[in-house]
């Protein structure tokens, strides 16, 4: 019983990584997207913003579920939710200042991200609090990896680096893939070969 | 979904949810305000010692110049003053560009350094990161070479694909300036 309670929660993860992967599958969240990955650093810390966000407010949602009326639970998610934001915000800025810095106008819109409250409505408030957990990191670490990927395209592609190493000495990269038509394109052909990838699976 | 929609439940829901999460929210803001506090000031005073030569301590003022009031700080090395990092903001591309300007007494720029900025990364963003476009703002004597882009019929080199960034940045070193004049114009700094 418990081996398939463990493999559930697995297969839970897996799901948010492949099947339910946020940015390319379900294309919510297109916002933060599009905006932060400039760089591979940019995309992977908002991804990792967005998976603490998504974390805590799956389980304490979840939790909360029960005794919420209907017709107030959306604003009750969007406070629970954006306590947690805010929360983080006052994380980073103690604690991870330059980080905030580059991410700061992004940091709050996680409150409208739709992946959270989608999240919530779909999944969390149906299921237990590990379960909605396990959700939440799968979501939150498909979210992450699809932002670290196309931040590093749009880096490699517009700036010459990887990561912040830069390999083309001087020179310019190819500015447009830094700026929002740049995202668009790239976001369209990682959909397309991620899609193709998992079909074949 | 097995609370009744009535309003007794809704208002009590809601309100105990405002409740719970505010208080949260207010600990949070005390556990945090002084590591928050103690990162800014830290960063005021990396920003200070990089646009100013070697000091050993520096005094908070404020100077109004053109109807607006700029904080500064001067810093001496035992007597004299060594010079003066300016606080100047200015609008950019994407928001309020904030500079500290390092003036030397004699008034020539020490160097520039970005507090905070939000432009388009890759592009305006570069005024942080450009090594060419940084570079300049060492040593720039305003009395000697024209403080506006070149573009504008000035000499300073604006970042590629960033005109405005770079109006923006030269504007705040202009301003800076100002202020450092009308320090020096009977010096009537009110600390």
């Amino acid at each position: 019983m418990e081996d398939k309670a463990m493999s559930n929660k697995l297969k839970l993860i897996g799901d948010g990584l492949v099947k339910n992967n946020p940015t390319f599958v379900l294309l919510l969240g297109m916002c933060p997207t599009l905006a932060t990955t400039t760089s591979a650093i940019n995309g992977l810390s908002m991804g990792l913003a967005t998976l603490f966000v998504l974390v805590l407010s799956n389980m304490a949602i979840s939790a909360i579920a029960p005794v919420v009326p209907d017709k107030v639970h959306i604003p009750v998610y969007i406070v629970v939710i954006a306590t947690f934001v805010t929360l983080l915000q006052f994380l980073m800025q103690a604690y991870t200042p330059a980080m905030y810095e580059t991410l700061g106008l992004f940091i709050p819109l996680i409150v409208v991200n739709c992946i959270v409250l989608g999240r919530a409505e779909a999944f969390a408030n149906k299921h237990g609090v590990l379960e909605s957990a396990c959700d939440g990191l799968g979501v939150g670490l498909g979210f992450t990896c699809s932002l670290t990927v196309l931040g590093l395209v749009r880096e490699i592609l517009g700036s010459g680096s990887a990561f912040g190493f830069n390999f083309i000495g001087g020179h310019d990269g190819m500015l447009a893939f830094v700026m929002a038509p740049g995202a668009f394109l790239c976001l369209g052909y990682l959909m397309v070969l991620f899609n193709k990838f998992v079909k074949k699976n | 979904m097995a609370v009744k929609s009535n309003l007794t439940n809704m208002v009590l829901v809601l309100g105990i949810t405002c409740l719970v999460c505010s208080a949260l929210l207010g600990g949070a803001y005390a556990l945090t305000k002084e590591p928050i506090d103690k990162a800014v000031v830290e960063k005021t005073n990396r920003a200070i010692s990089q646009v100013l030569p070697a000091f050993s301590e520096t005094a908070y003022k404020e100077v109004s110049s053109d109807g607006k009031t700029y904080h500064y700080y001067e810093a001496t090395n035992g007597s004299s003053v060594v010079g003066y990092a300016i606080e100047s903001t200015t609008v950019g591309f994407g928001g309020n560009l904030t500079l500290m300007v390092g003036v030397t007494p004699d008034g020539v720029v020490y160097n520039t350094s970005v507090l905070s900025q939000s432009e388009t990364p890759g592009l305006g963003a570069k005024c942080n990161t450009d090594e060419k476009f940084m570079a300049q703002w060492k040593g720039f004597d305003p009395s000697s070479k024209i403080l506006s882009v070149k573009k504008d019929g000035g000499d300073v080199d604006a970042i590629t694909a960033s005109t405005i960034t770079s109006r923006a940045y030269t504007e705040a070193v202009k301003n800076a300036l100002e202020a450092f004049k009308s320090l020096n114009n009977g010096g009537q700094s009110n600390e």
